[in-house]
């Protein structure tokens, strides 16, 4: 079976995310209200796997090993089955 | 062993962009110093005909994904058998700024587990954020531990300069003061960023270029071979690659950088 994972990495709480708060100054000075910016960074991967509990649990491997470091990332999974 | 018998390798990758200054202030010191593309140790098999292994600076791999990360996962997939055996046998291992980020995303550094499977700590993006071009001060605080700066007072401060966008040296938040103490305590805090004077920055800008925790600048593991910092000795190497080199009267031949790879080749010269 195919499925796309979608891996969402974002700072975990506590940590300065630098980029969002420069986006938030200059989205404030291009008249908005906004009262805070958190940037994440989402990678969308096809991946071949028996179920979605298998590719679930790739897509946590690929996670834990490459694209978050436990240091400072949270990272959420959500498994979609392709046609 | 003699500088001359000694054999250093400046690892590459695409994106590295500070090899050929590595490479040179090593053969400046008058070892055999050479610039070897991952792939071709791979090929060849011969990590272990080296004495010294040094990851240079520069974007590996555009610094996609998190600087750093995918040098080091390269290097564990393709030569982890090699790298273990390299690191077991305590030979040094240097990272200069990307380096850094490889060594501490290989879970080499700062090493309370050895080679952890996950890094212990995180090299961020800069606060405040962009890259940062600067001369900066760097005290060192090693008591001894660290090799590479064994001909460095504890307390001395020196004038090297630091080039980056993920500087900002991290701990996870609730362990931060736990771990801190276990750098002083194990004596793996090697640089952190100071004025002239050698006032500490304590976070203020553009003291600490990056707003590193605790101004940490450099750090080595328990054994001391293995050191990472994130600004650049082998930039600071030479008098005339000084900001004010023009304006002084009296220069020694060298500048602050040198001394980092003077410990080296002493430690070398007494183990062999």
């Amino acid at each position: 079976m195919k499925y796309r994972a979608k891996i969402e990495v974002s700072l975990k709480p506590g940590h300065t995310d630098p980029e969002g708060n420069t986006t938030q100054r200059l989205l404030k000075e291009l008249g908005y209200s906004v009262d805070a910016v958190n940037v994440s960074k989402t990678y969308n991967i096809q991946i071949e796997a028996t179920t979605a509990k298998d590719a679930k649990a790739k897509a946590e491997e690929m996670a834990k090993r490459l694209l978050a470091n436990p240091t400072k990332d949270n990272y959420t999974i959500t498994i979609e089955e392709q046609k | 062993m003699k500088p001359e018998e000694i054999r250093v390798c400046v690892m590459r990758v695409g994106g590295t962009n500070c090899d050929a200054e590595t490479e040179r202030a090593f053969r400046e010191l008058g070892v055999q110093a050479e610039t070897r593309h991952l792939n071709e140790l791979v090929k060849r098999k011969n990590l272990m005909d080296y004495h010294v292994l040094v990851f240079p600076g520069g974007f590996s791999y555009g610094d996609y994904v998190r600087a750093g990360v995918i040098f080091a996962r390269r290097l564990y997939a393709k030569l982890g058998k090699e790298l273990r055996a390299f690191v077991e046998d305590n030979r040094p291992i240097l990272g200069i700024c990307n380096g850094f980020q490889v060594l501490v995303e290989e879970g080499l550094l700062p090493g309370f587990e050895p080679m952890s499977a996950y890094p212990e700590a995180s090299l961020a993006a800069n606060i405040p954020q962009g890259y940062n071009c600067r001369w900066v001060y760097l005290k060192h605080e090693s008591k001894g531990n660290c090799i590479f700066t064994s001909r460095i007072p504890q307390g001395k401060v020196l004038r090297i300069p630091v080039a980056h966008s993920e500087g900002r040296f991290l701990f996870p938040k609730e362990q931060e003061q736990q771990l801190l103490e276990r750098l002083y305590e194990e004596d793996l805090l090697v640089f952190r960023y100071c004025d002239e004077h050698g006032n500490y920055a304590e976070g203020r800008y553009p003291t600490n270029p990056n707003g590193s925790f605790h101004d940490i600048a450099g750090i080595c593991n328990s054994q001391g071979t293995i050191f990472g910092l994130m600004p650049h000795p082998e930039r600071a190497l030479y008098w005339w690659q000084q900001p004010d080199w023009t304006r002084q009267t009296q220069m020694p031949q060298y500048a602050d950088g040198k001394l980092v790879f003077d410990g080296l080749l002493d430690y070398l010269a007494k183990k062999h």
